[in-house]
């Protein structure tokens, strides 16, 4: 009798599991294709660091313990579930491998297990209800809290714990008492309590445990499916298709060349199904833990983004769209209905939120294919369409002649004592500084030019500059969404290139930088200037002199297209500490966890909803950590940061300059006639 | 409802340095950038959401040479039904009332309940709207900022100084030039442009419009440019020289005093 009806919760159990994630996965077979079956061996490296060696979660030191402890337990639980569900309809059942001293060995694992699992529900619990981390609510703009439903299922998992070690206690008080359980854990101290009563006693207490624990399994296991703890089924398959190159962006459709866009009907995400298989598996996966809102610059400045809604809110539309009973109901477009506009042109694609995803949800790809979307639907920001046009046009964002584009290079008090060719056939050189727009146009980067230029000039290289022949890199019109606008200068600039001879191509901006090195194929290798600066100061051909005002404490920002989507975070600070007398202290914030200051390209037009800047947030961290000049290696965050100084009112009291900048002025010169030309042509400086 | 937007191409003063040639009498135009006038491009807008409302087709004209095609292909690609280019070696040197002329002649040979020009083209006079209006005998309202269709009239309201708002009940069909801010056009990339790539767009000239030639180009202008002027840059700035406070406070004293503020 027993046996039947236990034989009856696990088929029912099992048929309900498989009917749930059979609906679950219907979306995912409707969706956008995505090539994520390559490299099979790195992705089952990415499964060992990121999932079984849970990598990231210490980056939260308390809740990252706190889930490693849950996980290794259930790791370690899960054989043993595997037996009890068997054991339950097949009494004399031992689990192959499990049988003698390894078997007893594993049943203390296991017991010491359960008791870990069932503190840290209530470690948990007491988190959630009484401390409440500020990174779990949910404003009401962006749907309900999902207090209740955590609580709700940190109960169910407490019961299944405690029903778990019930059984092992009544399995053992009525077995033959070799085994002992291990001491202090949950199963003998119920153990404890139960022995002195009698064996019927004892026995219904098991089988209700079992009961108990079979309900709470099966009752789990259907329910999770509907809410945040799906990723217990979903994280696995999440890591081993996680993104492998970063930097990079997904194509407008997977398998769809370059040359073949013409004949796709339209682009980017406007519809649920137009996102990948990937990433509706990702918005499953989402344990809604937070972090990547808490990392989030967009979110922390007050713009109506927080990465981690855009998962949750994409989930409950899918769940509604595509739900368990009945059929998938009328789609809507997700612009207007599950996203706004703002939310999706407030980010700056800095990847913090990416960077700290314990499960390696991504989030910039989904961002530029929504935008793709509105793209393709005429559906941009006033405050964006004249520079995209201007882009099309002039090749730069500000619609300024292309003839201009090298002027930068022949101010007399430059070019006496630095001559910049312009490769323009003419004249030839085996390295290419690639400019870009604002360093090219903009009156103030166009001393990180200037800079740029010396630097290689004084280590010897044989260099040049493409002038008017340059357009803008395209990274962050690509990055806006603006595919057909980035191919075009993506193009232009390869054949310019070409033509040019350059064998390698050198850069002061990062996003030129990732462009060239991520966002342009077959193309001559690109590095950043930092790079080729630290090489110099390692191989001694860079030599500095002291610097000159000791109450000068410096700290490195890094630059987001420089640090964590290109993993350069030591050769600026290399560079720094090689300056004799460089007092230099970190931000909290530094390296993969850099606060973005408030981005680059066509973010400098948009005209973003917010509380405050971000790159007055993150001025105000510099002072905090008690800097008073903030060295950067990219010409967006000189913008942002300055101007953030000036919104701060912090004028006189903090600065910024360009590694570039700072290197330039106080690099050793050979001659001294070269030390006075440019005593002469000083520019602004730290 | 059939409307017709009468549209142009002009330098685009945001990408170009403008500079007067040698002679004086003309701008240097070698190497200018050129795009739709603003102000049309809010017509067109207009035009393509009044038809999403309430159907109809919309149809983008314009006078001018080849190269005023690629303005008439922006246009196809934000959504406009049909456009054609009126050309003619004898359109050349039209003052607006040739233009005007022109574009009756092409309004003549359709249907149109609406027409829609813009405001004023950025290297124009204003003129061809109310011309046009007045030539086919139909109403003309300028500066429109809003338009609601109510049954055979549309409720249109005007620009009127100081940033208020005049309210006129207008007949169709008739003409509006359309005032910048009006709506927020949609942006069209590289990708909407070539996808209407193939799209014919007819050239019609002098006799395909029924325009005599006697009345158009040079020949008959009455208005003729003769010079260029260039304001010189004078010292008339008046610079602040207080805390950031009190500049505040003088700059709102100022903008109050030149009746900015209210």
């Amino acid at each position: 009798m027993a046996r039947s009806l236990l034989l009856t919760i696990h088929i029912l159990g099992i048929l309900c599991f498989a009917y749930i994630v059979a609906k679950r996965l219907a979306p995912l077979a409707r969706a956008e294709r995505d090539l994520r079956f390559d490299h099979p061996l790195t992705r089952i490296g990415k499964v060992f660091k990121f999932w079984l060696g849970q990598w990231r979660h210490p980056r939260y030191k308390f809740a990252g313990t706190t889930h490693i402890l849950i996980f290794s337990g259930f790791i370690l639980l899960a054989a043993r579930a595997f037996f009890v569900l068997i054991v339950g309809v097949n009494q004399d059942f031992v689990m192959p491998g499990l049988s003698g001293r390894i078997g007893h060995l594993y049943d203390i694992v296991t017991d010491y297990a359960a008791t870990v699992v069932f503190l840290c529900m209530a470690i948990a619990a007491i988190r959630r209800l009484v401390f409440k981390p500020a990174r779990y609510a949910v404003p009401a703009k962006y749907g309900k809290g999902h207090t209740a439903d955590a609580i709700f299922l940190l109960g169910l998992i407490a019961i299944l714990m405690v029903a778990d070690s019930l059984f092992a206690a009544s399995h053992s008080l009525q077995g033959p008492p070799v085994e002992t359980l291990a001491t202090l854990s949950l199963p003998w101290m119920l153990q404890i309590a139960l022995a002195s009563s009698s064996l019927a006693t004892i026995s219904a207490f098991g089988f209700a445990a079992y009961l108990i624990h079979e309900l709470a399994f099966y009752f789990l296991l259907c329910y999770r499916p509907f809410g945040i703890q799906f990723h217990v089924e979903t994280s696995l398959f999440s890591i081993y298709f996680a993104k492998l190159e970063r930097g990079t962006l997904k194509p407008v459709r997977w398998g769809i060349s370059d040359d073949r866009l013409d004949q796709v009907k339209s682009f980017g995400v406007k519809k649920f199904e137009d996102f990948t298989w990937k990433h509706v598996l990702d918005f499953y996966s989402c344990a809604d833990c937070g972090r990547c809102a808490d990392n989030c610059p967009a979110n922390a400045a007050g713009r109506p983004l927080a990465p981690r809604f855009l998962t949750t809110k994409a989930r409950e539309y899918a769940f509604q769209h595509y739900p368990v009973f009945g059929k998938a109901n009328n789609g809507k477009p997700l612009i207007g209905n599950v996203y706004s506009e703002d939310e999706i042109w407030s980010c700056t694609t800095c990847g913090a939120c990416e960077e700290e995803c314990p499960l390696l949800i991504e989030y910039i790809d989904k961002v530029v294919d929504l935008r793709r979307g509105m793209i393709d639907d005429g559906n941009v920001p006033q405050s964006l369409q004249r520079p995209m046009k201007a882009l099309e046009s002039r090749g730069n964002p500000y619609g300024k002649m292309e003839k201009k584009r090298g002027d930068w290079t022949k101010s007399p008090e430059f070019q006496n004592n630095c001559d910049v060719k312009i490769l323009d056939g003419k004249r030839t050189a085996d390295t290419l500084y690639f400019v870009d727009s604002i360093t090219s146009y903009d009156d103030r980067m166009q001393s990180i030019g200037r800079s740029t230029s010396r630097i290689l000039d004084h280590i010897g290289e044989d260099f040049g500059v493409l002038g008017p022949a340059e357009k803008d890199s395209g990274h962050d019109v690509r990055r806006f969404g603006e595919e057909m606008l980035f191919l075009a200068l993506r193009d232009h600039n390869i054949d310019a290139v070409k033509a040019s001879g350059a064998k390698r191509i050198v850069t002061a901006d990062p996003h030129a930088y990732n462009a060239w090195r991520h966002d342009y194929k077959d193309v001559p290798p690109v590095e950043h200037i930092s790079q080729v600066i630290a090489r110099g100061v390692n191989a001694g051909k860079i030599q500095f002199n002291q610097i000159a005002n000791e109450e000068k404490v410096f700290v490195y920002h890094d630059p987001c297209y420089l640090g964590r989507h290109n993993q350069i975070y030591d050769d600026p600070r290399t560079v720094l500490d090689a300056i004799p007398g460089l007092k230099r202290v970190e931000m909290t914030r530094s390296r993969d966890r850099s606060f973005c200051c408030g981005g680059g390209g066509l973010m400098l037009f948009y005209e973003p909803k917010e509380e405050q800047r971000m790159g007055v947030l993150r001025v105000r961290m510099a002072a905090e950590a008690a800097a008073n000049v903030i060295v950067t290696a990219c010409p967006f965050c000189m913008v942002n940061l300055e101007d953030a100084i000036k919104v701060a009112g912090m004028e006189g009291k903090m600065s910024v300059i360009d590694l570039t900048e700072l290197v330039d002025k106080h690099i050793m010169r050979g001659s001294c006639t070269e030390t006075q030309k440019l005593e002469e042509a000083a520019t602004c400086g730290g | 409802m059939e409307i017709l937007v009468c549209a142009r191409r002009v330098p685009d003063t945001s990408e170009n340095e403008i500079t007067l040639n040698a002679e004086g009498n003309d701008i240097e135009r070698d190497e200018l950038v050129y795009s739709v006038n603003e102000a049309d491009n809010y017509a067109v807008e207009e035009a393509l959401r009044i038809r999403d409302r309430f159907g109809g087709t919309v149809t983008v004209v314009t006078v001018g040479g080849e190269e005023d095609e690629e303005v008439l292909r922006r246009q196809l690609a934000m959504g406009a039904n049909q456009a054609a280019l009126l050309s003619d070696d004898g359109f050349s040197g039209s003052d607006g009332r040739g233009i005007a002329t022109i574009l009756k002649g092409f309004v003549q040979k359709g249907h149109y309940d609406l027409i829609l020009t813009g405001v004023q083209a950025e290297d124009g006079a204003a003129q061809v709207g109310g011309m046009l209006a007045a030539m086919l005998d139909y109403p003309f309202a300028s500066l429109v900022n809003s338009i609601s269709v109510e049954n055979d009239k549309l409720i249109v309201s005007r620009e009127i100084e100081g940033g208020n708002k005049e309210i006129n009940e207008i007949e169709l069909p008739c003409v509006l030039a359309i005032q910048t801010g009006i709506n927020e056009p949609r942006y069209v990339g590289m990708r909407g442009i070539r996808q209407v790539a193939s799209v014919p767009i007819p050239t019609l000239g002098a006799s395909d419009l029924g325009v005599n030639p006697a009345t158009v180009g040079a020949q008959v202008a009455k208005v003729k440019r003769i010079d260029y002027f260039v304001p010189t840059l004078d010292s008339g700035a008046e610079m602040l020289h207080g805390s950031r406070e009190e500049n505040a406070e003088k700059i709102i004293e100022l903008v109050a005093a030149k009746g900015g503020l209210k």
